[in-house]
């Protein structure tokens, strides 16, 4: 594997999704706050988007826009296929992730404490 | 010792993660030539100009190929909002005696926040109008729209959003939606089919139909519900919790 532009681009845009979703699940198992697990469920969410969306990539490619201008460049765009799934991913990560913190939230309240440690109705 | 099967098994999956990416080689064309239409991709972007005249193909997939789940993320949104409502709510009487406990923001911050309000919402409200015609739509215009609202909900302490008014917003947009859809149904097509309207001329405003319609409704209705969700999470009111130990 020889280091030319493209293997640089293709290691750093996966690596960094592989990245983002390996530092995601090592937070929401080692983290004892419930918020930082909550974030760590968030940033799962960001790298399978970035996966995604570079999948979907096509070297030199367009936005799949019509815009004024480019009407026939049909050959060049991109897949939208995965933006148009990564957008509905990213409205219920949201959703999701605001419905944890109402829980954690509602917990806190009860125990006194957003800590796993703390929360003995949590172990059995 | 937990931490070290963790960092194992996350190496595992790292592995296997990896070893299947080097299969698909990154910015190679899959969607293979337009003319033979061999993938899902080559069809939406052969047809997507001349049979519902959007310029924005991603526009056209989520509100048009894809109406149907769209209509369902909306639902778990709408769905969402509800649930945080319901876990966080309290009843009014031992609301008296807390307020927000945060200091009054300085008359710089009111001043500005203001100030860029009706910007911010304008900002919105621009961007999924054109959400046929540049990159935005529905979700991204509601979300602006939501900033705006949090602006106000920090900067002003009493700055309380009406719930009935959110309420019918929602609704009124949601009823929208479903109308448009089921009009597709009474006029011989299916379900959110909407060949039924003109589609017009591509690249300008009153293009693609009825997408702008429904994205404009979608819009209306993410806007309600992301300020409904700020406007719960602040306004709970923080009580000193019982520690439990």
């Amino acid at each position: 594997m020889s280091f030319d532009y493209q293997n640089i681009v293709t290691i750093s845009v996966y690596g960094s999704a592989i990245a983002l979703i390996l530092i995601g699940i090592y937070a929401i198992l080692i983290k004892k706050n419930l918020i930082k697990i909550v974030i760590g469920m968030s940033i799962v969410d960001a790298g399978i988007h970035l996966l995604f969306v570079a999948i979907g990539y096509i070297n030199n490619g367009t936005a799949p826009i019509f815009s004024p201008g480019n009407e026939n460049r049909v050959l060049d765009m991109v897949d939208p296929i995965p933006q148009a799934l990564v957008l509905t991913a990213i409205v219920i990560g949201f959703a999701t992730t605001a419905v944890a913190l109402a829980l954690v939230i509602r917990l806190y309240k009860h125990h006194g404490s957003a800590s796993v440690d703390n929360i003995k109705s949590l172990k059995w | 010792m937990k931490r070290f099967f963790v960092i194992a098994m996350l190496a595992v999956v790292g592995y296997y993660l990896t070893a299947s990416l080097t299969h698909i080689p990154f910015g190679v064309n899959r969607i293979g030539t337009p003319s033979e239409e061999a993938t899902v991709s080559g069809y939406y972007l052969n047809n997507t100009k001349e049979k519902s005249q959007v310029a924005n193909v991603v526009t056209a997939i989520v509100v048009n190929y894809r109406g149907f789940d769209t209509l369902g993320e909306v639902t778990v949104l709408f769905l969402a909002t509800t649930g945080l409502a319901s876990i966080l709510f309290r009843r009014k009487e031992d609301d008296e005696e807390h307020e927000r406990i945060n200091k009054p923001s300085s008359s710089l911050l009111q001043t500005g926040s203001k100030f860029l309000f009706p910007l911010v919402v304008l900002l919105g409200i621009y961007v999924f109008i054109h959400g046929h015609l540049t990159p935005g739509g529905g979700f991204q215009g509601g979300a602006i729209i939501a900033t705006g609202f949090l602006l106000m909900l920090i900067a002003y302490q009493k700055y309380h959003v009406g719930h009935a008014m959110l309420t019918w917003v929602e609704s009124l947009a949601g009823i929208t939606f479903v109308t448009i859809g089921i009009w597709g149904l009474l006029t011989g097509g299916s379900f959110l089919d909407n060949s039924y309207f003109p589609a017009g001329t591509l690249n300008s405003l009153i293009s693609g139909g009825a997408i702008p319609i429904i994205y404009i409704a979608v819009g209306f209705k993410v806007g309600a519900e992301l300020t409904g969700v700020l406007d719960i999470l602040l306004n709970t009111k923080e009580d000193k919790p019982k520690l439990s130990k």
